[in-house]
């Protein structure tokens, strides 16, 4: 059986991985790719530690497996909604480049 | 320890999952980053379904490897933004806090496994029917109903959210459609 820390290394490393897209992409798009990659490491560790409780408590919990099933919903939803703003933001200024899109800037 | 078979699945789902997230990092083309992320999904997947959540995993594929992926897939091509510019972190020395604290991250780990004498003792795997669907959607709709009806309302907030933004303004309308009447 692998312990439980080498799955919380492993989502640790996806999540850096998805934060600096995040931070050091310029495309909109990218940026959004990022955080898909950082929500889904967050539901590795979920996953990771309902498996071990279910183990150490010799019962399966099917709570966790609910949750992660919302979870996906609401990243569904709000992908939709990202890529609706970046496509209404290109109509307005025919650019998706984050660092351009600054009128908000004070 | 576990057994040899079960870490070199491991091995290869950490590494293939962990190199497509750095493909997704480093490679300068939109679809191909995407194609990246699919292939990184499609090994997490398959995680799942080791750690025995095979609804989980499923769902995972259609949601994550089919619905979003084709959507953002879509969005790149609708618009013509493949070509990925360079990172805009212009500042020097936040590159160098990026290797720095990448580097305590990594001493971080070796300690912990260092510490912990790498594998703690682990109790044995328990032949109990693991998160199978029919559990799944019993929890679903009987202990979990509000939850589930609140995330469809969730959806079909994002649903109409999505239609509306993507719409534009009635003069971006009227525009488009003169524009349209001109051409016919």
């Amino acid at each position: 059986m692998i312990p439980l820390s080498w799955y919380l290394i492993f989502s640790a490393a996806l999540f850096c991985i998805g934060l600096y897209g995040v931070l050091s992409r310029k495309n909109s798009v990218a940026i959004l790719m990022g955080v898909e990659l950082m929500l889904n490491s967050c539901t590795i560790n979920l996953l990771a530690f309902w498996h071990y409780y279910a183990q150490v408590r010799q019962a399966p919990q099917m709570s966790p497996l609910v949750f992660a099933a919302i979870i996906f919903a609401v990243a569904a939803a709000e992908t939709a909604v990202g890529l609706a703003l970046i496509i209404s933001a290109y109509r307005k200024r025919q650019n998706i480049i984050a660092s351009d899109l600054d009128e908000l800037k004070g | 320890m576990p057994p040899l078979g079960v870490i070199i699945l491991y091995a290869i789902i950490g590494l293939v999952s962990v190199g497509s997230a750095v493909g997704l990092l480093v490679s300068r083309n939109a679809i191909y980053s995407a194609l990246f992320l699919v292939l990184n999904f499609l090994t997490v997947a398959l995680l799942y379904l080791v750690l025995g959540a095979p609804f989980i995993a499923l769902a995972q594929i259609t949601v994550y490897a089919g619905a979003i992926m084709v959507l953002f897939l879509f969005v790149i091509m609708m618009l013509g933004a493949e070509k990925l510019t360079e990172s805009s972190l212009r500042v020097r020395g936040l590159r160098v806090l990026a290797v720095v604290l990448g580097l305590v991250f990594a001493a971080e780990v070796a300690l912990f496994l260092v510490v912990r004498g790498g594998i703690p003792a682990a109790p044995a795997e328990p032949a109990l029917t693991f998160g199978d669907p029919a559990a799944v959607g019993l929890m679903l709709f009987q202990q979990y109903t509000l939850p589930f009806e609140i995330t469809s309302v969730i959806l079909l907030a994002a649903m109409v959210g999505a239609i509306v933004l993507t719409r534009g303004d009635l003069k971006d309308r009227l525009a488009r459609r003169a524009a349209l009447e001109k051409k016919a």
